[in-house]
């Protein structure tokens, strides 16, 4: 087994645990806090695939600002009190059931399809190729993703300051 | 590269254990005496009234999402800013380079003045 | 080289980087700032300790570590002691993209990654989820409010320091730190000269990030007791200073090698050089907490937003249409 092997499977088990906390956990506050290992388990695994640039954005923008945007909005909440929810209902079971059917379809659909794998080792995503890509192929990708974050931007204002 | 990471994980691990180590130097160390009003919470003297938490203002989310929004677009501008002075130089980029960032930013900006006049950059 | 050597190397690596902050910025960073502030304040700082008080810090920790460790009853546990671990862990990993120096087998680097600043920025802003966890989990109503103010504050200014350091990363043409300093060989291309502007947004935004004066309203005394660490006591809050200090010395450590050209420079050894540029620039960063008032926080987020983004953005556009011009 080599290194790398080894550190997905630990990368990976990380991240399952932690976001079994983040499903289960009683406290909203815990649930939000256990996002963090989440994110770094699945900087890790953009490592193994050779994705430096996206693994610090990933730690960057998911561990740095998003969970401290939802640590936010939780505060806002009554979840800031830290106050136990309960996690069952009636629906338990078929719940279950269904998770269970969708684990199924999933494992089959993986397993059973006939993967293209390339030659050779992965390209190296760093900043440089991207940057050639921006300006080259992902031209209009570039624009439009700023249009995009232009409309979330004036969207959330504008929900967020209704109440005013 | 991968063996980079590799470091940076063992600096992660190795320092989390020591800089654990004051803490349980002092679990072994340190004199245990307590009593209920030491494990009280602080507040200036007197005992706290009602719980820590209370309904905070809209404004805290307010900056957070603004924020989250300007990070991204910083991320945008990493490999922009890795490539800018070869593609400008170079013959199949030139100035568009130059024009397409100003573009970007001339959006963003846009998104900007729209926070600042709509009050969510007020912190009162 | 086999795998348990360069394992080997790798902690030995982190042990000399940690002793090093530990020493350096820790310990000799507290004595300094109280030998600058009681200069500044026309009195003598700590004396009796060692010659010339040089010691203290030590005696300090070693008194730190003897106190009773109290956790509040109502504070939430694994928060509570998991936030002491992550501020200075956090703190500490950005110092694995800081070239020391260099010698004849490379620079002193703990790995020059090839997303150097990046990594940076990244890792400065899991600082701020510490610090909500820490004030979360005192369930102490100042510290929450500390708590949240500062995260309010961090964040504020983590975008002008981005902008200063994609603006750099634009002359140089790299995020690797070792590239960018390897870029200012002479005295005309170090970036301080070429990007006056940049060089104090950064060091202002690099302020307000480790919640120093005039941007430490979250701390002060007279306004939240201690801010987000008001219910820690003994070697935690020690921890909490540690990644404070830690973090102040190393965005100045940043800022030599973005700005004023790392390790290079006539005569001395560089790691010397190195040395000296730190602690000129964290002198400044002394000089000037003893120097100015807090600013409130609607007069810091609004200087954040509404002066240096606005600033950072021109400036970049600016440099990059100088560059344009200079090709053409």
């Amino acid at each position: 087994m080599t290194g790398e092997v080894l550190a997905f499977y630990v990368l990976g088990a990380i991240t399952l645990a932690a976001g079994a906390v983040v499903v289960t956990s009683h406290n909203i506050v815990h649930s939000a806090v256990a996002l963090v290992p989440a994110f770094l388990g699945v900087t890790g695994l953009y490592v193994l695939l050779n994705a430096e640039f996206v693994a610090g954005v990933q730690v960057l923008i998911y561990a740095g600002a998003i969970t401290v945007l939802i640590l936010f909005v939780i505060m806002l909440t009554e979840g800031g009190t830290g106050l136990r929810l309960p996690q069952r209902n009636e629906q338990g079971p078929i719940g279950a059931a269904v998770a269970v059917v969708i684990a199924g379809l999933l494992t089959a659909g993986v397993t059973h399809t006939a993967w293209v794998a390339g030659p050779g080792a992965l390209p190296a995503y760093t900043p440089a190729a991207i940057g050639q890509s921006f300006l080259g192929p992902n031209l209009l990708a570039f624009e439009v993703s700023s249009i995009v974050l232009l409309v979330s931007l004036v969207g959330a204002i504008i929900i967020a300051r209704k109440e005013e | 590269m991968l063996i980079d990471w590799g470091y940076v994980a063992v600096f992660a691990i190795v320092g989390g254990a020591l800089a654990a180590l004051p803490l349980v130097v002092i679990w072994l160390i340190s004199p245990r005496s307590a009593y209920p009003q030491k494990l009280e919470t602080y507040e200036s003297g007197v005992p706290p009234i009602g719980q820590a938490w209370s309904q905070f203002n809209v404004r805290y989310y307010l900056f957070s999402l603004v924020f989250v929004v300007f990070d991204v677009e910083i991320i945008y501008l990493y490999p922009w800013a890795v490539v800018y002075p070869k593609a400008v130089a170079s013959r199949s980029f030139g100035s568009l380079a130059f024009y397409d960032i100003l573009v970007f930013l001339l959006i963003l900006t846009l998104g900007l003045a729209y926070a600042w006049r709509k009050g969510a950059l007020e912190w009162v | 080289m086999p795998w348990y050597l360069e394992l080997l190397r790798a902690i030995g690596g982190t042990i000399l980087i940690f002793s090093g902050v530990a020493v350096i910025a820790a310990m000799f960073g507290v004595l300094l700032e109280r030998k600058i502030s009681a200069w500044i304040q026309s009195r003598l700082g700590p004396k009796h300790v060692g010659p010339q008080g040089l010691l203290q810090t030590v005696a300090d920790t070693l008194k730190l570590l003897q106190k009773e460790n109290i956790v509040p009853r109502n504070a939430d546990g694994l928060i509570f002691a998991s936030a002491v671990l992550v501020v200075p862990l956090a703190a500490l990993l950005d110092y694995v993209v800081i070239p020391f120096g260099t010698t004849r087998w490379g620079p002193l680097i703990f790995r020059d990654l090839n997303i150097g600043i990046l990594f940076f920025a990244a890792t400065s802003s899991v600082v701020v989820v510490g610090i909500l966890m820490a004030g979360w989990g005192s369930n102490n109503k100042y510290a929450l409010l500390g708590g949240l103010r500062s995260a309010a504050q961090m964040v504020s200014y983590e975008i002008p320091m981005g902008l200063a350091l994609v603006t750099v990363a634009m002359l140089a043409g790299s995020l690797s730190t070792v590239t960018i300093v390897r870029a200012q060989a002479h005295w005309w291309q170090l970036y301080i000269v070429q990007q006056p502007l940049a060089f104090i947004i950064f060091l202002i935004a690099a302020t307000a990030e480790v919640n120093r004066v005039p941007f430490d309203l979250v701390e002060a005394e007279s306004e939240l007791v201690a801010g987000y660490f008001s219910e820690y006591t003994g070697m935690r809050f020690a921890l909490f200073q540690l990644g404070e200090y830690g973090e102040m010395f190393a965005m100045a450590a940043m800022a030599v090698t973005l700005f004023l050209g790392g390790w290079q420079g006539p005569l001395l050894p560089p790691v010397l050089w190195f040395v000296i540029k730190l602690y000129a620039l964290v002198f400044v960063f002394m000089w000037v907490r003893w120097t100015y008032p807090r600013f409130r926080i609607d007069q810091l987020l609004n200087f954040s937003w509404k002066v240096l983004i606005p600033v950072g953005l021109l400036n970049l556009v600016a440099t990059a249409f100088v560059i344009l011009l200079v090709h053409r």
